[in-house]
């Protein structure tokens, strides 16, 4: 769509595309989800019991029968009986009713008012908004308990007065979910559309502001039913509810009075809250998934990254500096497995410069994150061959990994702003890596990561050593992200596509500093990029992949004057100034995997 | 730095005032006859009448409140109408009870939350389901449910614990110390349920991040990478739960209290509440709201901590 620089997405794979889309109907979604069907049903279950307590049991919930205190389970009390011999299944079945009547007061009362509320202030904005807004913050600091205690000691005890009074603490919850979703809505295209084609605001409301609201809202409902039933019981077993009536909370108070004689009278109104609450928290989990289809990704066993099939072939043996051979790089996906780097070769030599080009998705970056054991826990690599300066890095433990890593060999990220952590000084993480892997004082790695600071080109080292990320413009956050690449004199330098995240006045500065290091020190260099220009700057040789695999490998010279494969051809003359830049690809044949979107 | 936490203070006094005068405007407008509760059921009316004059409640309603308020502000909350004894003087007695449990199920939740949180996003497997399952548990067990099985099994029938009392850390920090155990630790599991989900998802995010890999790139241990560069980014989402957990704590103690016999703030409150002592009531709401607005200025100060961005704005 527009014409930003066309980049790989570092790290993990783009994910599966177009995958993940609505299939049906909202309520088939939801009971396809076992979970949310065996919540359902308890719930069912547990209105049914209580609304039907008369016929479920001929015992009154109040009416004491002091000669059956402490009654065993059995005969005429099916749960036994309490300590002043009333019946615990007459209390748990109508207990019920006064636990789920208080839950549907509280969510009632905060969907009354936060929908609304946040249905107005999401609209329409403005001073409506900033008011509401204010009104809903100074209830949310409002310690829940002060209120509740409040409102008991003003109005009395009175269950449902006090559930009413609760939904009044949860509706700015409501109210800001709401207000979000609408203010996200607003934003979208068609809500203008339909605004410019004429609609009323109500109408608008209706058909394309509350489908969105509705889904998060009813998830909300059941996480505040659940919260409900339990600050109902909290308050009932304080002694603070209706008094003379049957409820878990007050079930759990007799229980309470009679620990020491009797603990097993909290099995039944404990078990009663928690099964409730829990089929509401669950369902309030398999809803969001339902109908908000967050898409969690599944957790997945970390793979190992740089583990590979033990091979036959000798580690080392020739004078390059690395060598990869038959390099494999998979991610599990839906279907089993994909390959995004599929049987790429290359060796790089002391003091060579190897592109590695391609365009975005053609593996490039995975290679070089493979080459440095830094792929993501789901990815997975094997190679024939992966060694580095006659050691083989495929059986490399974590430990001598981090030894080789930063100190033999390094990595130039691509985005400098993102690749620097912004909770700590610049100074302190230069220092760090110098002191681990060189042993050298905190003051000698200060002096040194001051002197690098000054040689990659930076004006005030002393300043930007003490900045944190976000004060450095991103030119220098990239300078800086060289400087500790090459602290501990790296023999290769892995740098994906170093240049592409900066300002064009700033990538040649960046490019020759490259250069510069690596001539001064005789490193080898291998430059991820999609850029042709900057392979004719500096490479001495590339490796040009599309999918995964490599097309051709060729010194830079020749491969400038007489590419051999179709595809380099096209990439070099999608480069070409006159030429459209990107229509050629497009018209390519397609072998094996398609190209990806890519722009 | 200076002036953002002045403005702080300043927003915390103001939602203090306003939440202390809507709770006064709630006790004296529609407030139980706490007169008639007073001088009992046999009072004759002319009685009633005159504990009404002596407690002022006869006067205006900004009449009262315009008095409280002028003594609160000297931090003067008037007597107990129902005890006698001066509510800040029980305040200063109750609320290290009240913080000693809620302080150590915070410390408590916040270590085990950390650990949990963190092995449950680099392991996965096993442990995030640990975890995940723990959520559930947290959210479906009310804590003082959680206190009354733990009261069951470890003070009732096993006896390692004490089942109630309370014993001041000075006069004996082992004492103190077993008194608050199961307390602490009935308020502790659901703050740990909210706050391992936090951790683990807010870990998780942060290990995606580029500058991870960088980390790792340079060479750093993997625990380094992770105990500092990691958990520094991943705390302050973390910490806006635990902040949220806290004011719920102190709200979960006021019933805790209750079922380990602890002579708390909480204790006090539900009394007060139920007896309309409103003197007491205002004392405890102003001990609330001030323990809110103190913990949301020690967030903002760890924010600063954590995020330079925020320092140095």
């Amino acid at each position: 769509m527009t014409h930003s620089a066309t980049r790989d997405t570092p790290g993990t794979p783009d994910s599966a595309p177009g995958t993940t889309r609505r299939r049906g109907h909202p309520l088939g979604r939801l009971l396809r989800h076992p979970m949310a069907v065996v919540c359902l049903v308890l719930l069912a279950l547990i209105v049914a019991a209580s609304v039907c307590a008369p016929l479920l049991t001929s015992a009154g919930p109040t009416r004491a029968t002091l000669a059956d205190a402490f009654a065993p389970p059995g005969g005429g009390h099916p749960l036994g009986a309490d300590s002043v011999g009333r019946d615990v299944l007459a209390r748990l079945l109508y207990g019920g009713r006064v636990s789920l009547l208080g839950g549907f007061i509280a969510v009632a009362v905060a969907l009354l008012i936060g929908v609304p509320t946040g249905l107005l202030a999401g609209y329409y904005r403005g001073r409506s908004d900033a008011v509401i807004s204010w009104l809903a913050s100074l209830v949310m600091a409002a310690p829940a308990i002060m209120v509740l205690l409040v409102s008991i000691a003003a109005i009395g005890p009175d269950t449902n007065a006090t559930m009413a009074v609760l939904g009044i603490i949860l509706a700015p919850g409501v109210f800001r979910l709401v207000r979000a979703s609408v203010t996200s809505v607003r934003e979208e295209l068609y809500v203008d559309a339909a605004r410019v084609s004429g609609l009323g605001d109500t109408r608008i409301v209706r058909r394309h502001i509350l489908p969105v609201v509705q889904a998060p809202t009813i998830v909300q409902s059941a996480q505040m039913f659940g919260v409900a039933v339990v600050i109902q019981a909290g308050i009932e077993f304080l002694g603070l509810g209706s008094a003379g009536q049957a409820s878990w909370g007050a079930m759990l108070n007799d229980a309470f009075a009679n620990l020491y004689t009797k603990p097993s009278l909290l099995v039944a109104p404990g078990l009663a809250i928690v099964i409730t609450v829990a089929a509401l928290g669950l369902l309030a989990n398999a809803l969001r998934d339902a109908l908000l289809e967050t898409g969690a990704p599944a957790a997945r066993r970390p793979g190992r990254p740089g583990a590979a099939r033990p091979s036959a072939l000798p580690a080392g043996g020739d004078d390059s500096l690395l060598a990869v051979e038959n390099l494999r790089v998979t991610y599990p996906a839906r279907d089993g497995e994909r390959t995004v780097v599929d049987g790429v070769s290359l060796t790089v030599r002391r003091g060579e410069v190897v592109g590695l080009v391609g365009e975005s998705g053609s593996g490039k970056g995975q290679t070089a994150f493979a080459i440095l054991g830094l792929l993501p826990p789901e990815g997975r690599s094997e190679a024939d061959r992966l060694s580095f300066d006659g050691r083989d890095l495929r059986g490399l433990g974590r430990k001598e990994r981090n030894a080789l890593r930063g100190c033999r060999v390094a990595y130039v990220p691509q985005e400098p702003m993102s690749n620097l952590d912004p909770a700590f000084r610049i100074g302190t993480q230069l220092i760090d890596p110098m002191r681990r892997h060189l042993k050298v004082t905190a003051r000698e790695a200060r002096e040194k990561a001051l002197g690098l600071l000054e040689r990659v080109g930076i004006a005030e080292p002393e300043r930007v050593y003490h900045a944190y990320p976000h004060q450095i413009s991103g030119g220098m956050a990239q300078r800086v992200l060289i400087a500790g690449a090459v602290s501990c004199d790296p023999d290769l330098l892995i740098a994906d596509e170093p240049t592409t995240a900066l300002d064009v006045t700033v990538q040649a500065d960046v490019l020759d500093l490259l250069r510069e290091f690596q001539q001064e020190r005789r490193m080898g260099l291998i430059l991820v990029t999609h850029n042709f220009g900057v392979v004719a700057d500096i490479c001495d040789r590339v490796v040009v992949m599309r999918t995964g695999q490599v097309v051709e490998t060729a010194p830079a010279g020749r491969l400038f004057a007489e590419p051999r494969h179709e595809y380099t051809r096209m990439l070099l003359d999608s480069t070409l100034e006159d030429a459209p830049p990107r229509a050629p690809l497009r018209q390519a044949p397609a072998t094996g995997t398609s190209l990806q979107e890519k722009v | 730095m200076l002036t953002f936490l002045v403005r702080r203070v300043a927003a915390g006094l103001v939602l203090l005032y306003v939440l202390a005068t809507t709770a006064f405007a709630m006790m004296s407008l529609t407030g139980t006859d706490a007169a008639r509760n007073i001088a009992g059921t046999m009072a004759t009316p002319e009685q009633i009448t005159a504990k009404r004059h002596e407690l002022g409640l006869d006067r205006p309603w900004i009449s009262q409140y315009g008095q409280w308020l002028a003594h609160a502000v000297r931090g003067d909350f008037g007597t107990s109408w129902f005890g006698g004894d001066s509510v800040s003087e029980s305040l200063v007695l109750k609320a290290p009870v009240s913080l000693s449990i809620v302080v150590s199920g915070l410390l408590l939740a916040t270590v085990l939350s950390a650990v949990l949180g963190v092995a449950a996003a680099v392991r996965r497997g096993w442990v995030d389901r640990v975890v995940q399952a723990t959520a559930i548990v947290g959210y479906a067990v009310p804590s003082f449910l959680m206190a009354l099985m733990l009261s069951a099994t470890f003070a009732v029938q096993l006896g390692w614990l004490p089942a109630t009392g309370y014993v001041p850390l000075a006069s004996s920090p082992s004492g103190w110390l077993r008194s608050i155990t199961l307390p602490a630790v009935s308020l502790a599991i659901g703050a740990i349920a909210a706050t391992a989900q936090q951790v683990r998802g807010s870990v998780i995010d942060v290990l995606r991040q580029d500058f991870v890999r960088t980390l790792r790139s340079r060479g750093l241990s993997e625990r380094r990478v992770l105990f500092r560069h990691v958990l520094r980014n991943a705390a302050p989402p973390a910490l806006t739960v635990l902040s949220l957990q806290f004011i719920s704590l102190v709200g979960g103690a006021v019933v805790i209290e209750k079922v380990f016999g602890l002579p708390g703030v909480g204790s006090a409150a539900v009394t007060a509440t139920v007896n309309g002592d409103t003197p007491l009531v205002m004392g405890v709401v102003v001990y609330l709201v001030l323990i809110v607005v103190a913990v949301n200025l020690l967030v903002d100060l760890a924010y600063g901590w954590l995020n330079p961005k925020v320092r140095v704005r």
